[in-house]
């Protein structure tokens, strides 16, 4: 945490990968100051080219979304509470104590899943999991088929297009797994200048962050809540966030589905669909010999 | 609370601030100002929408041709229609083991690296499956049409011709075997996926598009002057099961969260191809325009395909639609 100089659990060095120990990111708006740090170390880090620069005009997030080449995207956002119509003035000014309107940064990033719907779909096996419980995708084996892309409940990853170097191969947060293998922190937590991104073992920061809920539960953030759906078939994420408001607000889908849940029901239509046609067939044949 | 700009509303304003310390009404909505009006994270989409291109609807197109080719070529060499078989072969060989895996691999990010695809197998990705089984069908097909060719130009001597004609057999009926899979798969493949529209109609995709394929396929041998009718019936059997799948595709509606199939170009385009494909091709065949009603299924069931992926991208592109799912 802050204060804590390079004993930090994001300057410190460590030995995750060769004890195997689960590490996560726990990522809290209350603290960001959309810097967009997190953004630029993760493309100088990475290589990771620029898609483009455009003026969205959605506060200031001229990033848009997570993508191929989008590994950590700051979001702005701009909650109206008095949903549904502008509200002139501030409503704090008189002491009610609600402000109108909230400007949330949250650092969004891949959320690692403990079943990931990429890792599942990929056919070339190029998706794995890692020592620390991460999905890493191997760029020199993936061959660009794109399944991974609509298997991913949280849209994250993304096939990068050409003419952009590395093109044709699907691209998500590495979290930093060369990084972590040299016992360094991920390039986006060191340089966080709040630690709003912190990085650490998974179990300590799902503690830190249920405390971190009550703590502002206690001081009036009432809407305080951790996203991590463990209940859901991803069941459970390394990267977490604390959310003001509803998940939709940030883009997140409140009960995220890995895919694979799916195959049960479709499989058996389609084995009906088979024999079906076989003996359709076969009938057909049959009655006009 | 939308008053008239006027001297007398300002001065109402005026009054109401000093009275009130604060003055809440709506403001102006100022077009790309800064309150998200769209759902969502400023209406950014919540899953990724498909990156696949044209070649994937043409892949399913064809690989569902290919499949139930070999399983018409099947049933054809147990009722000894010899020609109709070796025409449903050349379909299922040309079909499945060269024009299916070229678009395939068209459609890779990195081509050049399509074989990383037989590193793995992989129950739990379809994507994996589907090369397995496309790949066993292609082991089946080709062996299958050339041993069925070499048996009926009698090439080689009877003990030889004889095990040829056995082979034909086995791998004709791996063929119709790994065939039906080649045709249903797909439905699968994009309905175990994150795509609302795809997921919620997952039982629905791999009868349509299995079906679709058993119909063009004898829709196919019949435009290529094999009037019999086997075919015929084929064709009845999949225009009806394909009016079916209309009906309850209207009827198994999700409002907002598969609103893609009913709104929008997408939504044009499924309709088309299952009008196609269904009612008409029933009609025009019950009055026996069979080459009519060919082409038809024929065309519909290539629409279908391409609707199916523009649905992806339609609802993959729409946040309402991923949260609206969630209740289902």
């Amino acid at each position: 945490m802050i204060g804590e100089g390079t004993h930090s659990t994001n300057q410190r060095r460590h030995a995750y990968v060769q004890e195997n120990v689960e590490v996560g990111f726990f990522t809290d708006p209350t603290v960001c100051i959309g810097c967009k740090a997190c953004e630029v170390a993760c493309k100088e880090w990475n290589h990771v080219p620029d898609d483009g620069f455009v003026w969205s005009g959605n506060s200031y997030d001229n990033t848009g979304h997570l993508g191929a080449s989008t590994w950590r995207h700051v979001m702005f956002v701009e909650q109206d509470r008095q949903k549904g119509g502008q509200i002139v003035g501030s409503y704090s000014v008189t002491g009610n104590g609600e402000d109108p309107f909230r400007w949330v940064f949250l650092s969004d990033v891949c959320k690692h899943c403990e079943e990931a719907g990429c890792l599942e779909a990929c056919p070339t096996g190029s998706i794995v999991r890692t020592e620390v419980g991460s999905v890493l995708v191997q760029n020199d084996v993936c061959n660009g088929c794109g399944y991974c892309v609509v298997s991913c409940p949280f849209g994250v990853i993304d096939r990068r297009p050409s003419p952009l170097p590395d093109a044709g191969g699907a691209f998500k947060c590495t979290f930093c797994y060369d990084r972590q293998k040299s016992g360094l922190v991920p390039a986006c937590a060191k340089v966080c200048p709040t630690e709003s991104i912190v990085f650490g073992r998974l179990d300590d920061l799902r503690a830190k962050g249920q405390q971190r809920v009550h703590q502002l539960r206690e001081t009036g953030y009432t809407d305080a809540q951790l996203y991590d759906p463990q209940e859901t078939s991803v069941r459970g994420i390394h990267a977490f966030f604390l959310l003001l408001g509803e998940p939709e607000a940030y883009g997140l889908p409140p009960k995220p589905q890995v895919p694979t849940i799916y195959l049960k029901s479709a499989w058996t239509a389609a084995f009906a669909t088979a024999i079906a046609s076989i003996i359709a067939t076969l009938v057909a044949f049959a009655f006009s010999s | 609370m939308d008053a008239p700009a006027s001297e007398k509303r300002l001065e109402q304003l005026r009054e109401k601030a000093w009275q009130e310390g604060v003055v809440p009404g709506r403001g102006v909505d100022v077009v790309g100002g800064p309150i998200p009006r769209k759902p969502g994270y400023y209406g950014e989409p919540v899953v990724k929408p498909p990156v696949w291109t044209w070649e994937i609807p043409l892949y399913f197109f064809f690989g569902g041709i290919a499949g139930m080719s070999a399983v018409i070529a099947f049933a054809a060499v147990l009722f000894h229609h010899v020609d109709l078989a070796r025409a449903a072969m050349w379909l299922a060989a040309i079909a499945g083991a060269v024009l299916s895996p070229i678009l395939l691999i068209m459609d890779l990010g990195r081509p050049h690296l399509f074989l990383n695809m037989l590193r793995v197998f992989k129950h739990r990705s379809t994507m994996s499956m589907g090369v397995w089984i496309l790949t066993a069908f292609g082991t089946c097909a080709v062996p299958g049409v050339i041993a069925l060719e070499l048996h009926t130009h009698q090439i080689f001597t009877s003990t030889l011709d004889q095990l040829l004609s056995f082979a034909a057999g086995i791998f004709i009926f791996g063929a119709a075997i790994f065939g039906t899979l080649l045709a249903t798969y797909t439905g699968v493949l994009i309905g175990a996926t994150a795509i609302p529209a795809w997921f919620l109609h997952r039982t629905l995709l791999p009868i349509h598009f299995g079906t679709a394929g058993l119909g063009s396929a004898a829709a196919l041998l019949e435009l290529l002057g094999h009037r019999i009718s086997a075919l015929n019936f084929i064709g009845f059997y999949a225009a009806a099961v394909e009016t079916a799948l209309l009906i309850w595709l209207s009827v198994d509606k999700h409002g907002v969260a598969d609103r893609a199939i009913h709104e929008h170009g997408s939504g044009w385009l499924i309709r088309i191809g299952e009008v196609l494909n269904g009612p008409l091709a029933l009609i025009l065949r019950f009055f026996g325009l069979v080459p009519l009603a060919a082409i038809s299924f024929l065309i519909g069931a290539l629409i279908s395909r391409v609707g199916w992926i523009a649905v992806g991208k339609v609802s993959g592109s729409d946040p309402e639609s991923v949260f609206a799912a969630e209740r289902y």
